[in-house]
């Protein structure tokens, strides 16, 4: 197939062509990052700029990391070092980027549509990194990818997802992702957490933790969202962490063969025990590992699409 | 549209175990000799070469797949074409390398091809090996092994059908009239 779309902004607008397109295409990309030479010629001359208005550890050093070993130059820039601090527009902080004539741009913003705006205005190819609770298309892809790695398939597979739901766009964009796929995908957290519409996105509920995860072939943790607030809908991380963190006993309810994901980064000790984290069944480095090689596929994808 | 068959099934064959005992003589045999066939042809007449050595001298050697899309020198203006995995299972130092293709023509898919092996180490040598030589080359490489020369206009194509993809053996030249 052809690629033919200039951004990716949310995991709603593609189609499950579209996914396992990028996946198959990041399955090419991954080994490059395993060998003594890491990097390929294949966007020279290309420019890539992550612009960040939250904090990021992981997105854009995989973001920057994927645009470096295809030879693409990068430009990080976040808001506390830009002009944000002297009162500029989002709007025009873009404008300006694209005067510089970059091909890419990384957005990540606490609010959602954001990136949205900048690609209907912008000729660079806009990706989302991260757009309030709204979607994280980058991280559901990564997720999907192992998951199709541990298990080689998704079809057919029993995924939790436990947590903050409600203002997750790591789970929002793992929904969209995992609908076109014939998975039983079951949410669970506090009442409080988890959206009163949950099940019109074919997503089941439940707030018993030992119920949700019988028979789970995929347990994906959340973190409780302290910057959104997330802590004034629980009575206290205490209880959280007695009712919704995982421990060794959840992992013997569900598959033997059971993977434990985690968007990063981790609460220790509240969504997830350190146990648990560092234990056979953890991949939450592996979905680190496979985030570049998605990265990689998807700004190969995206600037050198058919026009 | 008019075709020309050039090579049939059987000087298919021949060609092919030509080939193979020229890059034996060569070499001198086959000690750290490995072969790479680049996507899509180039693995089909890697593997007949491999399992006609095997015959020969006894010794089956490794095959590696190449896909050399990302190191075209044209893929911006190629729209993203799809990249296949590039599958090289041991070690390329000190090896002599013999690269295979089915068709030479600009000498392009050449260049990516060696840089594209240079990034997974130092080979001792790589060598070429084409099934058609069509001419016409805008970069200064050359066959070390060409099974057929044939100087072929920039309007005629050459095809190399092979029986693992195409149901059948055979070279044409096809003319757009």
């Amino acid at each position: 197939m052809k690629w033919s779309k200039k951004d990716l902004l949310g995991i709603r607008e593609l189609s499950k062509e579209e996914i396992i397109f990028i996946l198959d295409t990041a399955d090419s990309f991954k080994d490059i990052s395993k060998r003594d030479i890491k990097k390929v010629p294949t966007l020279r001359g290309k420019t890539v700029i992550t612009l960040f208005y939250e904090p990021s550890t992981r997105t854009r050093t995989s973001f920057e990391i994927a645009a470096k070993r295809l030879s693409a130059d990068t430009i990080n820039i976040s808001s506390s070092t830009s002009s944000y601090v002297k009162g500029e527009t989002l709007k025009d902080t873009a404008m300006n980027l694209e005067s510089m004539r970059p091909d890419a741009i990384i957005v990540r913003h606490s609010m959602p549509g954001a990136p949205y705006m900048l690609a209907g205005i912008m000729d660079s190819s806009v990706i989302n990194g991260g757009d309030g609770a709204h979607e994280h298309p980058t991280q559901a892809l990564l997720d999907l990818y192992t998951m199709r790695e541990k298990k080689g398939r998704i079809d057919g597979l029993k995924i939790v997802i436990v947590g903050d739901i409600a203002h997750s766009r790591v789970a929002r964009s793992n929904i969209f992702a995992l609908r076109h796929f014939n998975a039983e995908i079951v949410c669970s957290g506090p009442p409080t957490m988890i959206p009163p519409y949950i099940e019109t996105l074919g997503v089941k509920r439940e707030y018993d933790m030992n119920k949700a995860v019988q028979d789970a072939d995929v347990i994906m943790m959340l973190r409780i969202q302290k910057e959104r607030g997330g802590t004034s809908f629980i009575p206290s991380t205490k209880e959280y962490s007695t009712l919704f963190g995982l421990k060794k006993e959840h992992i013997e309810k569900a598959k033997k063969d059971v993977i434990v994901m985690h968007p990063g980064p981790m609460n220790r000790g509240i969504e997830i025990t350190d146990e648990v984290a560092d234990g056979p069944y953890s991949v939450i480095l592996d979905q680190v590992e496979n985030g570049v090689a998605v990265r990689m596929a998807v700004l190969y994808l995206l600037t050198g699409r058919e026009p | 549209m008019k075709t020309k068959v050039l090579l049939d099934k059987k000087a298919v064959e021949r060609t092919i175990n030509r080939m193979t005992h020229e890059i034996l003589e060569k070499n001198e045999g086959c000690s750290s000799l490995s072969l790479i066939g680049i996507r899509t042809r180039g693995i089909y007449l890697a593997t007949r070469i491999q399992s006609k050595i095997k015959d020969i001298e006894g010794m089956t050697l490794p095959v590696g797949v190449l896909d050399i899309t990302m190191y075209r020198d044209d893929i911006s203006k190629m729209k993203s074409p799809e990249v296949k995995k590039t599958e090289i299972p041991f070690d390329v130092n000190n090896m002599t390398i013999v690269l295979v293709d089915d068709v030479m023509y600009t000498g392009r898919t050449t260049r990516a091809a060696i840089d594209a092996i240079m990034d997974l180490g130092r080979p001792k040598k790589i060598q070429l090996a084409v099934l058609v030589d069509r001419g016409d080359r805008e970069l200064p490489i050359h066959p070390d092994y060409a099974g057929f020369v044939y100087s072929v206009n920039r309007k005629e194509e050459v095809l190399v059908r092979l029986n693992e993809i195409d149901g059948k053996d055979e070279v044409v030249i096809v003319r757009s009239s």
